[in-house]
């Protein structure tokens, strides 16, 4: 799989996975893409690891729970650039609506108090959830982030632009219509 | 034509003024667009914001509250300016709480267009979080105090225009909040939603009810051009508008 | 009945300051001290009887830290938070209060008779640790006295009434270490031989106003509150200016942590103080002058009113001062509140009128634009000491000291590691390493060089001088030896901007905490290169984008210390090109706590 090509992993934290398919709504222009850079680890193969370092790492999402915070580092270990993308990578989005809150306030609030819950409720405390973190952190709290690019999501277009001038070597910047923070 | 009696330069672009204006209005009417965010061409200038600051003869003021001077040595798009002027707008971003996918202002807010205008992807000073309320107690208008930026503008609004004294600061540093005035939040007070007060906002602070999406978002005032075109499209190429000397 | 007693108590303050808006300062604090607090309801009753709006009372109110719009105790217990409190045991006092009250800093008894909180430089940096109970100071602390001052204060005023404010000279004898030492080490030529009552007075009537601003010119007397702009040339400035009345104001807000010396002036040399200001009167016209007093140094009020009321008797104030017919003036008091802001020359114009203490744009400048719109000349105390005796000895005696560009002496208030600390009057132009050794500092490894807002100096840079041309200086001088944390400092320093900073302007209210959280990211020892590089960008920026003073200097003991002291930055770096602010274990706490169990990786970093 690894060639000459530039290659792309891309990471889906704390988001909707919107971001994602922003990227998938540029067109025809996708053909292109895979033309010009090959997929590592990334929802999309539905690849769970690297097989070797790699250009450019997509980030979507915040770091709300442990198992975003050790993707996140993994990505960082792995990528050579590492981009934020969309609001919640940049700041938390709407998952970080809980950061005034308080976890414990938070918790107790939907399972043991949540108006839908019939008797006493219990906060899911399984093994294998990973713990939450006190707050949603945008991903350049937890590693190093080397570019913005802000949206919600940012749009077909944006990400075109972003992804081809990183493949490409160049600095990415975008032209007033594409720089939006919605 | 009759000349204006002050005469100073921008960038090295010739600007008139009248005796009285500041640098922000003799700025203005020449078709130069200084950033700002607390100013309001309607209000007195409370210089809060500081992103207007510019290098006069030099030295670092606020172009909002200097008064245009005869022969003064303006700098004003300048990369070092820009930088300063793009991280006020960075820390305002990380000082309150700013999530613009599903804030009412988005494309609208002059805080948002600044930080397009200047440049800003993601602001990387550390986001503050603050614990701040939401006043929803007026029947017409919402008060969503993380959005508040303390630019001064409504509570000069409703002091000068309103003759209300419907806000007010509380507080001092970094603990300093918008304040109304009643106990019981801004439904006890005097506020109406035709208040000058409450059609100044440069954020989604102050939110008139049910209003809010009758222009759809990417149609919205900086949607297409950025915040300051207005201002720049009055600058004719040449002539009269001002030149390079 | 509550209600009742807050009415008739309102009702009572507001006649006795004629319902004068422009003294709500006074007013407030009355409130304050006879109702223990600043209630909605009296902020509704003050609204209504100065008619303006209830927010605009508390707009004033809330931003000075000495009122409360709740009720805290009855003794408010305020430990004075610096550097040099810190290294003299502050934190050792803190704990003894804490475990001798059973609460915390910040926090009130049960019975609602102790609040105990940390407050900024109360001007005792030569007696810390210091305090402040109410108004009294209590200085020289140690963890055994705290008890006795407790079983004192649960004694003392059980009538009912909250104690005195501002307090009487009595009050505080009751208190252990209740006692302002004197301070002066050190008199030069400004400080002795001291002038015989109403000579400085007849030395500036025997001359025309126009004169007397001649002199102060000529002795090249510059301001001694830091910023050093020549007086000659305010005095002229102010006295050009038309208005219905010139003001004549003396700055003894004394806030910059680290300096003492107006207090030292103030207590013992108070007939100066008066003499310069009435000089300075004379000069412009002015029939009315006002000494702005910290709030800290409420304590001087009996004493300093008895020196007005004695002047006042002996015809060197009131109506045809010094015996020349058409020369009334007089001097007000005002307290101020609890905020260093106050002293910068328009914020604390704001305050004596009644507001928050906010800056003013200039211009106008308040030599044209002062007091209630009229102009007003605004000078240190020292420097209408150094006045007074320029008019007694002439500008060539005054000339004659220090260098060409800072003439006279300069009182220095010096606390730290040396071995007396205290006042010591020095020509301009010695040398770091000349003070330090009057003081008994030569071991130093760190001054930091006019508070603050000023320079902090490494022993390489001892040999520079104090004047305006090279350390400027408005006095404080904190010394520090090598045990001493220097960045653990920097950030002392820092936080204090974050405590002190108005809040009115967006790059300084942000940035200063924005510097303080990078500040203890070093300290903590988890900052990389590029966070260095990135406080620095950020430093610079609140300097030059902070709309007065207090934004522009805040950065200054960052940038220096980066100047000064590159290998202590150096010794706490992370190699790493990034490390998070918060460490993963400190992110995953509360969930431990929540839910009970440990994180399935392992956390690092
Ligand atoms: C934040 C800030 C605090 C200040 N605090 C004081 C002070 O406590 N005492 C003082 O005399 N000057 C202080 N100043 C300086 C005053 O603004 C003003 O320059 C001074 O009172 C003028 O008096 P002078 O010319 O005699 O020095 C301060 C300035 C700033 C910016
Ligand atoms: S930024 Fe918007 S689109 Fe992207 S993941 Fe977050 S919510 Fe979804
Ligand atoms: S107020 Fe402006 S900047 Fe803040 S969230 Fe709304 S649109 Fe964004
Ligand atoms: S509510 Fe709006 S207008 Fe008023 S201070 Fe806040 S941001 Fe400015
Ligand atoms: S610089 Fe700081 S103290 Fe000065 S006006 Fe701005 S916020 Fe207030
Ligand atoms: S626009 Fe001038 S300071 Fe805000």
């Amino acid at each position: 799989m690894t060639g000459t090509k530039p290659t792309l992993a891309t990471a889906a934290l704390t988001g909707c996975f919107g971001c994602h398919m922003s990227l998938l709504d540029i067109d025809e222009r996708i053909l292109e893409l895979v033309d010009l850079v090959d997929f590592d680890k990334s929802p999309f193969d539905d690849k769970k690891s690297f097989d070797g370092p790699v250009d450019v790492g997509f980030i979507e999402g915040g770091c709300s729970n442990e198992a975003n915070v050790r993707e996140l580092r993994e990505f960082r270990q792995h990528c050579r650039i590492l981009i934020s993308v969309g609001a919640c990578a940049i700041n938390g989005g709407v998952p970080a609506m809980r950061n005034t809150i308080g976890l414990r306030e938070c918790l107790e609030a939907v399972y043991l108090h949540g108006p839908s819950l019939e008797g006493g409720g219990m906060i899911p405390n399984d093994e294998d959830l990973p713990l939450l973190l006190d707050r949603v952190y945008p991903s350049h709290e937890i590693v190093k982030i080397d570019y913005f690019l802000p949206g919600c999501p940012p749009s077909a277009d944006a990400i075109w632009a972003t992804l081809t001038a990183l493949l490409t070597g160049q600095p990415p910047a975008l032209p007033y219509a594409l720089l939006k923070y919605e | 034509m009759t000349a204006k009696a002050i005469q100073f330069t921008v960038d090295g672009i010739a600007v008139a003024a009248t005796a009285g204006q500041s640098l922000i209005e003799a700025c203005d009417d020449a078709g130069i667009y200084i950033p700002r965010l607390c100013h309001h061409p309607d209000l007195t200038p409370s210089g809060n914001c500081r992103v207007c600051t510019c290098t006069v003869n030099g030295r670092q003021s606020a172009a909002c509250v200097t008064p245009a001077a005869h022969g003064m040595v303006v700098e004003n798009d300048t990369p070092r300016l820009t930088d300063d002027r793009r991280t006020i707008i960075e820390m305002l971003f990380v000082e309150g709480i700013h999530p613009c996918p599903y804030c009412v202002a988005s494309g609208d807010c002059e805080l948002q267009a600044l930080g397009y205008r200047l440049g800003m992807t993601a602001p990387t000073e550390a986001y503050l979080w603050p614990r701040r309320k939401l006043d929803a107690t007026h029947p017409d208008i919402t008060l969503d105090h993380d959005r508040c930026i303390l630019c001064s503008r409504c509570i000069r609004a409703s002091r000068m225009e309103d003759g209300k004294t419907v806000f007010g600061f509380e507080g001092r540093g970094i603990a300093m909040r918008l304040n109304v005035d009643a106990q019981g939040g801004l439904g006890e007070t005097q506020m109406a939603a035709i208040d000058k007060a409450a059609s100044v906002c440069p954020v989604a602070c102050i939110v008139i009810k049910r209003d809010s999406y009758r222009v759809p978002n990417g149609e919205r005032r900086f949607d297409k051009a950025p915040i300051g075109s207005d201002i720049e499209a009055r600058r004719r190429p040449s002539g009269s508008g001002g030149h390079r000397s | 009945m509550e209600e009742d007693r807050t009415m008739a108590e309102v009702e009572d303050i507001l006649a006795q300051f004629g319902s004068d808006r422009t003294r709500l300062m006074d007013i407030v604090m009355a409130v304050q001290h006879r109702l223990g607090h600043v209630s909605d309801a009296s902020v509704g009753l003050l609204a209504k009887g100065l008619g303006i709006e209830p927010v605009e009372i508390e707009d004033m109110v809330s931003f000075y830290s000495f009122f409360d719009r709740v009720p805290r105790g009855r003794f408010r217990i305020r430990l004075a938070k610096t550097a040099i409190s810190h290294i003299k045991g502050a934190q050792a006092v803190a704990e003894a209060f804490e475990h001798e009250l059973g609460i915390a800093m910040g926090e009130t008894t049960a019975d609602g008779e102790f609040t105990l909180e940390w407050t900024s430089d109360i001007g005792m940096a030569d007696q810390e640790p210091s305090a402040l109970v109410n108004g009294v100071v209590l200085t020289a602390l140690t963890p055994s006295d705290v008890a006795h001052i407790v079983a004192a204060l649960r004694q003392s005023g059980h009538e009912g009434g909250l104690p005195q404010y501002p307090p009487h000279r009595t009050q505080g004898a009751a208190l252990p270490k209740a006692s302002v030492q004197p301070g002066l080490v050190k008199a030069g030529p400004l400080l002795s031989a001291l002038p015989a009552p109403g000579a400085v007075i007849g030395a500036a009537l025997a001359m025309t106003p126009d004169a007397v601003i001649a002199q102060i010119t000529a002795s090249k007397l510059r301001g001694r509150g830091g910023a050093g702009f020549p007086t000659g040339m305010k005095w002229r400035l102010t006295r050009k200016s038309k208005g219905k009345q010139h003001y004549v104001v003396c700055n003894a807000d004394e806030g910059e942590p680290g300096t003492f010396k107006d207090r030292v002036l103030l207590s013992e040399f108070p007939d100066l103080v008066f003499d310069g200001m009435t000089v300075a009167a004379f000069a412009l016209g002015s029939s009315q002058g006002l000494l702005y007093l910290r709030g800290e140094y409420a304590y001087l009020w009996d004493h300093l009113q008895g020196v007005l009321d004695a002047r006042r008797k002996s015809g060197l104030l009131g109506k045809a001062v010094g015996g020349r017919r058409g020369f009334d003036f007089d001097i007000r008091i005002q307290l101020g509140a609890g905020a260093y802001m106050c002293g910068e020359e328009s914020s604390l114009l704001e305050s004596l009128e009644g507001k928050r203490g906010a800056p003013r744009d200039r211009p106008p400048f308040p030599t044209e634009h002062g007091y209630l719109g009229q102009p007003t000349a605004i000078d240190n105390v020292e420097t209408f000491v150094c006045a007074a005796r320029i008019m007694e000895r002439g500008a060539a005696w005054f000339a004659g000291m220090g260098t060409a560009l800072s003439t006279g002496t300069k009182l220095m208030s010096v606390a730290g590691d040396c071995t007396y600390p205290g006042v010591y009057e020095v020509p301009f132009g010695i040398t770091v390493n000349a003070l330090l050794d009057l003081v008994g500092g030569s071991d130093a490894e760190f001054v930091q060089i006019s508070g603050p807002s000023g320079q902090s100096v490494s022993p390489r840079d001892f040999g520079r001088q104090i004047a305006f041309e090279d350390l400027s200086t408005g006095g404080s001088t904190m010394v520090f030896g090598r045990q001493r944390d220097v960045l653990g400092i920097i950030l002392q320093f820092a936080d204090f901007f974050v405590d002190e900073s108005c809040g009115w302007c967006a790059p300084c209210r942000i940035g200063t905490t924005q510097l303080s959280l990078a500040m203890a990211k070093v300290v903590a020892g988890r900052a990389t290169r590029a966070d260095l590089t990135a406080m620095e960008a950020l430093s610079h920026t609140v300097m030059r984008m902070s709309r007065c003073g207090l934004g522009q200097m805040a950065p200054n003991p960052i940038l220096s210390s980066m100047k000064s002291f590159p290998e202590a930055f150096e010794a706490r770096l992370r190699p790493e090109a990034f490390v998070p602010r918060v460490t993963l274990e400190q992110a995953l706490q509360d969930a431990v706590v929540v839910q009970g169990r440990q994180p399935v990786m392992e956390a690092s970093a």
